[in-house]
């Protein structure tokens, strides 16, 4: 086991190994990759808990979970599984698995937080609009090149590198 | 048409999830490999100094569509099983603009927040719960923008290559040019704004 810090794979190698995994998910199972379906299935399967009448009621979470139906019974939930032992195994690997908080030189840890919380909801909030977030949308779709999740990949990249200018004191 | 196995082999669902979990591992490994578990990293794509987020994902795509694209011509995978994106225009427009403003803030995005969790990174715990809370306040504002949500659907299954009527061969094609071009531009870029000590 290597426990020092080791140097990240070259973008284009862990490019390829990435695309052959997805390429994989649609031939084995004709599925793509999926990011923030099984987080929005685990929340629905905490609603459930609390009140099955308000899944049942509400329009879009009756589809996740109405009646009987059990929210985390999805092909991507277990794949989400699969990518947090797969990210743990790389990091162990790697020397990387190590609890600590990434941040720009010029912001503390607790402003850092509460930005990363701020924009987790952010990107969670769109991602339901957009059906999917940059695994299951912008990934996934640009590989079986549908024409939304090409527009919705450029509408990602877009407000991110319009908006960097004005957090450059946050990454820099 | 033997692809997608699943289908051909009408296989159990329980099998299916362990496809679906070993799968997984390999795109959480090299998610995490590409260096995706690490905020700071990530965030550098928009600062042209560390090009790593757009190289890595298309790259991936590309390796994934020409494989699509090749059996597809072989007639070896058939598409109609094959899960495609539906293209609801305006709100993917609108998702897509809320998840690039989130991800300039945030750092993250699921998918890779849920690879620096598994390696302990404490704001990418904060990521998800925050993602998890933004899903939920999503899923109480959907039924009251309903129409909205709805709107400018264009196709359930709609491709480029359908959409502007030429062939899957010359999308792919095109794909790759704007790949390239791409990353051309990208290598320039971090020879001019990034850190080569950062870089390695």
């Amino acid at each position: 086991m290597l426990l020092t810090k080791m140097r990240y794979l070259n973008p284009y190698i862990a490019g390829v190994g990435l695309g052959l995994f997805l390429l994989a998910a649609f031939v084995f199972s004709g599925q793509g990759l999926g990011g923030s379906g099984a987080i929005m299935r685990t929340v629905v399967g905490g609603v459930k808990i609390f009140s099955q009448q308000h899944v049942d009621n509400n329009i879009y979470m009756v589809n996740y979970g109405g009646g009987k139906l059990n929210p985390l019974d999805s092909w991507l939930v277990f794949e989400v599984v699969g990518v947090f032992v797969g990210g743990l195994l790389s990091g162990i690997l790697s020397g990387r698995f190590k609890a600590e908080t990434n941040h720009g030189p010029r912001i503390n840890r607790r402003k850092r937080l509460i930005l990363s919380f701020l924009g987790g909801s952010l990107f969670g909030f769109g991602a339901r609009y957009a059906r999917g977030c940059t695994s299951g949308v912008a990934l996934s779709g640009g590989a079986t090149l549908a024409v939304g999740s090409w527009v919705t990949m450029f509408a990602i990249f877009f407000s991110a590198y319009a908006l960097a200018y004005f957090l450059r004191k946050v990454w820099l | 048409m033997i692809f997608p196995l699943s289908h051909h082999l009408e296989l159990s669902s329980e099998s299916n999830y362990l496809i679906a979990f070993l799968i997984g591992i390999g795109f959480g490994f090299f998610l995490e490999q590409g260096g995706f578990g690490n905020a700071n990293k990530l965030a550098k794509t928009f600062y042209f100094r560390d090009m790593t987020v757009v190289k890595v994902m298309f790259t991936a795509i590309v390796t994934a569509m020409i494989g699509l694209i090749i059996f597809r011509a072989f007639g070896l995978i058939n598409m109609d099983q094959i899960w495609i994106n539906p293209s609801y225009i305006v709100p993917g427009i609108f998702g897509g603009l809320v998840m690039g403003v989130g991800f300039i803030v945030g750092g993250y995005c699921p998918g890779t927040a849920l690879v620096g969790m598994a390696t302990l990174k404490v704001d990418a715990w904060i990521n998800v719960l925050g993602g998890a809370l933004g899903m939920y306040i999503a899923a109480e504002v959907i039924p009251y923008t309903y129409t909205f949500w709805k709107s400018t659907l264009i196709g359930e299954r709609i491709t480029l290559p359908e959409y502007f009527n030429i062939s899957y061969g010359l999308t792919g094609f095109f794909v790759i040019l704007f790949a390239l071009a791409f990353f051309g531009f990208s290598e320039v870029m971090e020879r001019k704004f990034g850190n080569r000590e950062e870089l390695r």
